[in-house]
């Protein structure tokens, strides 16, 4: 079944240089091990198509729930040098939450 | 000693909320007042103030926050630690003694000034002694950009303000020091935690970057729940209650607003995160990995179990250079097809400009209200009621950005229809000044110390 991740967890996001980083954060512990599954690498910088240039990163935090991301060539050269609106990258939190998840049925039942 | 040592954070940035600090101590009990000032570029702004007037180059909101504070650390014993000091805390030092004396308080404020993270009038010596500084990004080294050069500060630590703590200073001013450092100093100054006690430095880090953004942990700008946060207009800066064992809590005064949870606490441990098994600061490299979070009452959360290890034999430099020039502008078009007016306009500008023959670095256009936050991420179409038009560009050319200035109002009666919201003029020319992150060895920065009454 298909799941927004916004249902699953919350996130804050900033900048260091022209990199964003994304913390997600399981909205219950329980969560957390789907998190780690389905938040790969691949599929993070496959949502993120179109957005950034450079390569992502990923941290994991257990005992925050929480996982880090590096989105590197996020900011439009980061700070004062880019034009975006969102130039800090604020706002690449709920970016993230955007995803879609396909996951088993019957762990969807456990989500509720 | 004291048991519980209470480090209260009020302000989270230069432009923070001028109320902040008065509240956090007459709100309860507080032995500290931490004031965080400096953002990334903040130094530039302030070595410019500098160049014009050499009174200048701190942050002079703080002049106004020691005010509202003052009797609470004439009478009461509060200390306060604040980066204040920007490119200049000699001179900030001197208006707060000014103030004091205004206030009838002369002789009653010991100020601690920490020097020795500005390394501007060193860098060509820096450079021919071999110190490539070469920005942490990119590989290039600072020669590269060496004559545009605005700013070059030194991170500093804990090591300096403890110093200033413990010659007496109640109010102890900073330039570039790093934000944690200013959280950290006091709980390691009263609890007398040695240099190379890594577990507790730690601790107080990562108390420092829990607190370093003001309210951004208490609930301002939390997303879990964010409905239910109560009393924002009234919300609660944090307040860590140290303990010696560099256990500590995260609470706020009685009757404020915000929230402190589990949750609002961990969205600020993940703001601005990098590697959290290495969160490198000048003195330890704290493990977020080793956070445990516990709510321990209402708006009471528990921070134990953190690990360090030692620092590296770097400190890091913030370098500001000037880096072109930018301009964004923005208009407005209505229902009905708001976007597909805008994405004309857009057109019609970037073919003017084509026509010019102007050089851009970069041309940028956004549609606020349909993807400005989330680019191509939104899928779903919609019935616009308006859609803000937002283009901007970046150039070495000045002239070529402040002609760009000049082509967007004409669209006004010249493009396409329903458009609105240009009231505020044309847009601004501004230079850009970037900033150019680098590493130098310790032993080439010398931390001063002077204390004055």
């Amino acid at each position: 079944m298909k799941v927004q991740l916004v249902r699953l967890a919350h996130a804050r996001s900033g900048d260091k240089g022209d990199t964003a980083n994304v913390g997600v954060i399981a909205l219950r512990p329980e969560w957390y091990p789907a998190l780690v599954r389905e938040l790969t690498v691949e599929r993070v910088t496959q949502h993120f198509t179109g957005m950034i240039t450079g390569p992502v990163e990923r941290f994991e935090l257990p005992n925050l729930n929480a996982l880090n991301f590096l989105l590197h060539g996020a900011l439009d050269g980061g700070g004062t040098l880019s034009l975006k609106t969102d130039a800090q990258g604020k706002v690449y939190s709920t970016a993230m939450l955007r995803m879609v998840l396909d996951l088993p049925d019957e762990e969807v039942q456990t989500l509720r | 000693m004291k048991e519980i040592v209470r480090v209260a954070a009020g302000q989270g940035f230069w432009g923070d909320w001028l109320e902040a600090p008065r509240r956090q101590v007459e709100g309860g009990p507080v032995d500290y007042l931490m004031l965080d000032y400096l953002a990334e570029v903040t130094m530039s702004i302030l070595q410019k103030q500098k160049a014009r007037d050499p009174a200048f180059g701190y942050a002079r909101d703080f002049i106004g926050a020691v005010d509202s504070v003052l009797p609470a650390v004439t009478e009461r014993g509060v200390r306060i630690v604040a980066n204040a000091g920007g490119v200049n805390p000699t001179a900030c030092a001197r208006a707060i003694l000014k103030l004091a004396d205004q206030r009838g308080a002369r002789g009653k404020v010991t100020l601690g000034v920490v020097t020795g993270d500005d390394l501007l009038t060193r860098l060509d010596a820096l450079i021919a002694d071999g110190h490539e500084l070469r920005n942490m990004d990119t590989g290039e080294p600072l020669s590269t950009v060496r004559d545009r050069v605005l700013s070059a500060n030194a991170y500093l630590g804990s090591e300096p303000i403890v110093e200033a703590l413990g010659q007496g200073a109640q109010i102890v001013i900073t330039g570039r020091s790093t934000d944690t450092a200013l959280t950290m100093a006091p709980l390691r100054f009263e609890f007398g935690w040695r240099s190379d006690d890594w577990p507790r430095l730690a601790a107080g880090i990562i108390a420092g970057h829990i607190i370093e953004c003001g309210a951004q942990c208490s609930g301002g700008n939390c997303l879990y729940d964010w409905e239910s946060i109560p009393d924002l207009a009234d919300v609660g800066y944090p307040i860590v209650e140290g303990r010696a064992d560099g256990t500590f809590d995260i609470v706020k005064h009685p009757g404020t607003g915000g929230r402190i949870s589990v949750p609002s606490v961990s969205e600020q441990l993940v703001y601005e995160m990098g590697d959290p098994r290495a969160y490198i600061t000048p003195d330890v490299v704290a493990d977020f990995t080793t956070i445990r979070l516990e709510q321990a009452g209402s708006d009471r959360v528990r921070v134990t179990g953190i690990e360090g290890r030692p620092p590296t034999d770097k400190f890091k430099v913030s370098i500001a250079y000037r880096a072109g020039f930018k301009a964004v502008g923005t208009l407005v078009y209505a229902w009905p097809d708001a976007l597909a007016k805008a994405q004309l306009a857009d057109r019609v500008l970037r073919e003017r400009l084509d026509r010019l023959g102007l050089t851009f670095d970069k041309v940028l256009t956004e549609f606020v209200g349909v993807s400005a936050c989330h680019g191509p991420l939104v899928r779903e179409p919609c019935d616009h009621a308006e859609v803000q038009l937002r283009i901007g560009v970046r150039s070495e050319d000045e002239v070529a950005v402040e002609r760009f200035t000049r082509e967007l109002a004409p669209l006004v009666l010249n493009g396409p229809p329903s458009v609105t919201g240009f009231a505020g003029g044309r847009p601004k020319v501004e230079e850009i000044v970037a900033y150019w992150p680098a590493l130098v060895d310790k032993t080439v920065v010398r931390a001063a110390v002077e204390v004055m009454a």
